[in-house]
């Protein structure tokens, strides 16, 4: 049997489309799982890259941090949170937050960092304060570099977040794993095949909301 | 006005970029800062509003010390232009303009108003007001810069280098704008560059600087071209000051002949009237008055004037309204080594030879602070 056949077979097969296995409640645990972890990660991510890339300070200890971060192995520090916090949500957000937070972080620090020095120099010459020059300067140019490393962490966390039926929460990772555990690989290909799927959502989804959240005069200007 | 006192600015590695300065720049008038690269014109110009604190010194702003308000509130009285515009990219042209108008606390509609206003003065064209600055050239873009710091009508406008980043020609046309828009308003302006033709051009007084942030020479320009300081501001002046500092004196002072004069329809008598007068040439006009060329004068007793090949009558000046350079360059350039004066119309009002505008020049020297100090060391 080939890969589609696979495929097709997963996704025609009537009891996959509802009940607590269904795909429906399945993607609904994936994607929980996958915003919790990114809206940490977004939390500690985003305001910290502001502010180091804003001051210009800090920048060394940052990349220090973000690579020992990207340096972690996820499955190693997911089984290590689950033999340290025993089963639940939280040995799981740790090693995705983990993930997410370099790319946000670095990426938000660069793109503040880099923006075009002469209209902060005009705004500040202005009048403006540092609160306003952050968010009504820096923060609008910088913005598609930021999505754009929100978007990376997105993905990856995404994909990632198979990982949680391992130990034994949901999502879409439960067809993978359960699906080797009963050598069923129509349930495997189809699991895998419904994460990257998503994934490419995702870049359809970041798409949307670079163009209503990124000024035109910034998002044409680029191209 | 602004009294800057003995400000200095040293930094940590002890280097010095503005030493022990003073200048008083007077109330409704271009004051440039001019100088080499590293002699501190534009740190000066960043702590008039406090983007850089000064060592020591202090700056005054109609008699009070610019620290004694808010730092916000002293920069949103100072319009603030700086090379390549800084624009803010997100913000379409109406709400860059609008920006220290909003920050002031105007509503929309009205900063909207005064953006349109200020687009108009500045000579952009009313359809650019929904675009953004990547859509705009350079200096459509530095126009845009220059309507932003004008937008709250702050009594100071701050220009540091704003048209150096454009070609030469579009630079030409942003100055003559920027001399227009100071005719109407008479802002303070305090306007960096590094270009002494700019300064010349601009400027009602101007400070030249030397390397390590020293005032070689504050003066009006045509006493900085006849009188330079010293051997520094004489190199910096470069060469020609003499022929450039004519660009001072009015050509309106220059003794005019209508002689050589004839209409192209003119008959032999008449033609062989102008021709008997001290010019070997015979200027042509048409029936407006206007100028057609030049031709010999022996070749124009004849008559028939319309169908006598014509010597170019280059370009002619506008008498009253352009220099005394203007009337000698266009002699240099006449084939005859005539000028031609014409009125705002492009009517000839008469013709100068080289020796009449030379003894315009003599005229004008004597006048003048300058030569007044030739004479006293003639004596």
């Amino acid at each position: 049997m080939s890969l589609l056949h696979y495929i097709n077979a997963f996704f025609s097969d009537g009891a996959h489309w509802h009940g607590y296995d269904g795909i429906p409640h399945r993607l609904a645990e994936h994607l929980q799982y996958s915003f919790t972890a990114l809206g940490i990660a977004a939390a500690i991510g985003l305001p910290l890259g502001l502010i180091t890339g804003h001051t210009g300070r800090g920048g060394n200890a940052l990349a220090l941090i973000a690579t020992a971060a990207r340096a972690l192995p996820t499955l190693g520090l997911l089984v290590l949170m689950f033999i340290w916090l025993g089963i639940g949500e939280t040995p799981v957000m740790i090693p995705l937050v983990a993930l997410a937070v370099p790319p946000i972080l670095v990426t938000t620090y660069e793109a503040v960092r880099t923006a075009d020095p002469a209209p902060v120099d005009a705004a500040r010459g202005m009048g403006m304060g540092p609160i306003a020059v952050l968010f009504q300067v820096e923060l609008p140019m910088a913005l598609p570099l930021i999505l754009s490393g929100v978007r990376s962490a997105t993905i990856q966390v995404v994909s990632t977040t198979a990982i949680a039926a391992y130990v034994s929460l949901g999502g879409l990772g439960r067809y993978i794993f359960d699906g080797l555990y009963q050598r069923n690989y129509e349930i495997v290909v189809g699991g895998a095949a419904l994460i990257a799927l998503l994934a490419v959502a995702m870049i359809g989804v970041f798409y949307l909301v670079e163009r209503l959240v990124v000024s035109p005069g910034v998002r044409l200007r680029r191209r | 006005m602004i009294q800057i006192e003995s400000i200095t600015k040293r930094y940590a590695d002890g280097t010095t970029a503005v030493d022990d300065l003073s200048l008083e720049v007077p109330d409704g008038s271009i004051t440039v800062l001019v100088g080499p690269s590293g002699c501190g014109k534009t740190t000066t110009l960043r702590m008039i509003n406090r983007m850089i604190e000064p060592t020591s010194g202090r700056i005054l702003l109609d008699g009070t010390d610019i620290h004694s308000q808010p730092v916000n509130q002293l920069r949103r009285s100072m319009g603030y232009v700086i090379q390549n515009a800084g624009l803010f990219q997100h913000r379409t042209i109406v709400d860059n303009i609008g920006t220290v108008p909003r920050m002031l606390g105007w509503d929309r509609a009205r900063a909207r108003k005064r953006s349109l206003e200020l687009m108009e003065r500045v000579g952009l064209d009313l359809s650019l007001a929904k675009r953004y600055p990547y859509q705009l050239s350079g200096g459509q873009q530095q126009r845009v810069g220059v309507a932003r710091a004008l937008a709250a009508d702050p009594p100071v406008l701050l220009m540091d280098e704003p048209f150096s980043a454009v070609d030469p020609i579009v630079r030409k046309g942003l100055q003559a704008e920027l001399l227009r828009i100071q005719a109407e308003l008479g802002k303070t302006i305090v306007f960096v560059t590094h270009d002494i033709d700019e300064a010349i051009r601009l400027g009602n007084m101007i400070a030249v600087l030397r390397t390590g942030g020293k005032l070689a020479q504050f003066a009006p320009p045509d006493v900085l071209l006849s009188d330079p300081a010293d051997a520094f501001v004489e190199d910096f002046l470069g060469t020609d000051r003499g022929v450039r500092r004519l660009s001072f004196f009015t050509s309106a002072g220059l003794e005019l002949t209508r002689g050589p004069i004839v209409g192209v329809d003119a008959g032999a008598e008449q033609i062989a009237e102008r021709a008997a007068g001290e010019a070997p040439f015979l200027l042509v006009t048409d029936n407006d008055g206007k100028p057609l060329g030049w031709v010999a004068a022996k070749d124009a007793l004849g008559g028939g004037l319309r169908h006598l090949e014509l010597l170019s009558h280059g370009r002619p000046f506008t008498f009253g309204d352009e220099s005394l350079r203007d009337a000698l360059d266009c002699a240099v350039l006449s084939p005859t080594g005539w000028a031609v004066a014409v009125d705002d119309s492009g009517r000839v009002v008469g013709v100068a030879s080289q020796e009449t505008i030379g003894n315009a020049i003599r005229a004008a020297h004597a006048g003048r602070p300058g030569a007044a100090r030739v004479a006293k060391a003639a004596r």
